[in-house]
């Protein structure tokens, strides 16, 4: 006969971690966060957020000495919007958030100014900010886009040539702002990229947000969304295409902090090739202050080929009951022969059957951007990666 | 003038239990023109009789010929199939996310012709096809068959139909789950493409109720995997009256 012993700790999980010998953080508002790197002990690949990475490939990153001098940046025209340099101890730098891991507190120990894109006005308008020739020494950047209240843009990021690079982009969202933010990583095939972007968004204002991973080695963009006041909304979109040998990895968060927020998070992917890597993982909090809430997330993988991983990780986290909807869904799933055969008995041929059906896959994502040249563009971007390999 | 031939055709299938025989010696001759209907049971083979003809790798040939015009369509992959003009109109079309109706049909049109369709002409072609059919404008611009109820998934089979222009097509239980106005409005099409370009035309039922729209010239009853009677359009009449049974009753009878 069992006695009423009380439960051992062990009985209900309190003990080390199978990741190592760190209980983790439960609850992801309650992760450690600093912007000094000092702060952070040493990578070693074991960590929850660093886990699905690899980290030998950018120790330079996330340990190293950055050279934290301006990005060459290039920026198209528009009314209503406008770039400069401001100094690091500016009053408009760390309104967004706090770095949760090594790469970003470096990046945000070692930046010298942070590029500021602000809008104004409430028509709507496009700027595109390219960073390119970055090379191949380790740098790190800041950049602040801030919209402000009742403005309206589309601000696009876009990364070409080489580059090894860690940043912080802070995104703030003004009350009743309507803005979009497209990280566009086209880099070469030996470059890595670690960003984290954090938005913070104001009283009835909209964000959406547009991860688009097509070049480069390594390249993990985490965005993180603090819905922080009433009517907040965020849509969290993202598009990759890993490609033989690349790892392409972005941890999605989305913090419901205050009544009536809602979120909807879509990152789908395609993998081709040996070693072609994806990892998505989606956390969403739902705290006590956010009653009303209506959040959905999903992730979509489309597996090529033989020889690559998909981690799709889905985390949901509610505080409180009182909600409209929460809701996530992961699928990572092979192609689908049924298709093929509805376009193959129409007469389109094999190859030119799976690219159709990878770009419908993918087009959901790219349709939703809002700038036909931006999404044409895209589209035949995707085209070059399917014919590509 | 153009020929289909099905010459002791048999079938297996693999399943979680093992190959399983489905069709056992089918033979069956369509020219250009003709209407033929293949009635019969569930379960006796007639959408793999389908399936088969289109090339679906689920199905293994084991024996037997298809020959479009003398030309070994076993032989070919499921597009080549398609070019040479055979068409199958599915029972449950599948969808394809984020590929439009326009964008599908223009690069099936393309493929078949092996050349890209004049525009003008085209969206004239497309346009009036769909008003033929009942099908609104803005039917074109949605995903292929997403979120398409029963009846729109069969008028845009048929709407592929009329405009890809096959030799010879086979009707998978193009009637099954279309209430009145949807068959006789899919019926009108089938019979347009067979007007229009002398299209033969394999029609596989369970019902007799589509071949008081489609009148076929040939009835063939389809019973455990081969053709168990054929006659002309009076035998889908006695079916009607009689059912299946007497079928059955044979094939018990000779086990």
């Amino acid at each position: 006969m069992q006695s009423t012993a009380l439960p051992t700790p062990e009985q209900h999980g309190i003990r080390a971690h199978s990741d190592g010998p760190i209980v983790p953080v439960q609850t992801r508002s309650e992760r450690f966060r600093s912007t000094d790197v000092a702060d952070f002990a040493p990578i070693t690949g074991r960590e929850h957020e660093w886990k699905y990475s690899p980290v030998a490939a950018f120790a330079d990153l996330t340990s190293g000495e950055l050279d934290g001098s301006r990005l060459e940046v290039e920026a198209t025209d528009a009314a209503g919007l406008s770039l400069s340099w401001i100094p690091r101890d500016d009053a408009r730098i760390g309104r967004a958030g706090t770095p949760e891991e090594r790469a970003s507190a470096n990046a945000w120990s070692s930046f010298g100014e942070a590029l500021l894109v602000e809008v104004a006005g409430e028509e709507a308008k496009t700027i595109t900010v390219t960073r390119s020739g970055l090379g191949t020494t380790p740098r790190a950047a800041h950049t602040v886009v801030e919209a402000a209240p009742n403005s309206r843009a589309l601000v696009v990021l876009r990364g070409i040539g080489d580059a090894r690079l860690s940043e912080n982009v802070e995104v703030v969202v003004g009350e009743g702002a309507n803005l979009t933010v497209v990280s566009l990583q086209e880099w070469t095939d030996d470059s890595v990229h670690l960003a984290s972007h954090f938005a913070r968004i104001g009283r009835d204002a909209k964000l959406k947000h547009i991860v688009v991973s097509l070049g480069g080695k390594v390249v993990r963009v985490n965005p993180s969304t603090h819905l922080a006041e009433q009517g907040a909304d965020v849509e969290a979109l993202g598009l990759y295409f890993s490609d033989a040998g690349q790892h392409l990895e972005q941890q999605v968060f989305v913090h419901h902090d205050a009544p009536h927020t809602r979120s909807r998070v879509t990152y789908k992917g395609a993998l081709q090739g040996e070693g072609a890597r994806s990892v998505w993982i989606g956390d969403v909090l739902i705290g006590n202050a956010a009653t009303g809430t209506d959040s959905y997330e999903q992730n979509r993988n489309l597996v090529l080929t033989d020889g690559t991983r998909a981690d799709s990780v889905p985390n949901l986290e509610i505080e409180t009951g009182d909600i409209e909807g929460a809701g996530h869904a992961s699928a990572t799933g092979r192609f689908d022969d049924e298709q093929l055969f509805y376009l193959q008995a129409r007469g389109i041929p094999e190859d030119e059957a799976r690219r159709l059906v990878v770009r419908g896959f993918l087009a959901e994502v790219v349709q939703q951007i809002g700038d036909a040249e931006l999404e044409e563009r895209l589209i035949r971007a995707l085209e070059a990666e399917l014919q590509g390999s | 003038m153009s020929v289909l031939e099905i010459k002791n055709l048999h079938v297996n299938v693999e399943t979680d239990q093992g190959t399983r025989e489905i069709l056992r010696g089918v033979d069956l001759t369509i020219r250009e023109g003709e209407i033929h209907a293949i009635m019969g049971p569930n379960g006796s083979g007639k959408s793999t009789l389908a399936y088969t003809i289109a090339g679906h790798p689920k199905y293994t040939v084991v024996q037997g010929e298809i020959l479009l015009d003398g030309e070994d369509v076993l032989e070919m992959s499921v597009d080549e199939r398609a070019r040479a003009g055979m068409f199958l109109a599915m029972q449950y079309p599948v969808e394809i996310p984020g590929v439009t109706v326009t964008n599908f049909l223009r690069t099936a049109k393309t493929a078949i012709d092996g050349e890209a369709p004049s525009i003008r002409t085209w969206l004239k072609d497309v346009r009036g096809a769909m008003t033929n059919l009942k099908m609104d404008s803005a039917f074109a611009e949605r995903n292929v068959n997403e979120g398409f109820s029963g009846g729109e998934k069969k008028r845009n089979e048929i709407l592929q139909l009329e405009l890809l222009k096959p030799k010879f097509a086979v009707l998978d239980e193009t009637d099954s789950g279309l209430d009145v106005d949807a068959l006789k409005v899919v019926s009108e099409g089938v019979n347009r493409a067979h007007a229009n370009t002398g299209l033969g035309i394999l029609l596989i039922t369970h019902y007799t109720r589509i071949l008081r729209y489609i009148k076929p010239d040939f009835v063939h009853v389809f019973v455990a995997g081969k053709i168990a009677e054929q006659g002309g359009p009076e035998l889908a009449d006695r079916l009607e009256e009689e059912g299946y049974d007497r079928y059955h009753v044979a094939e018990s009878a000779t086990q």
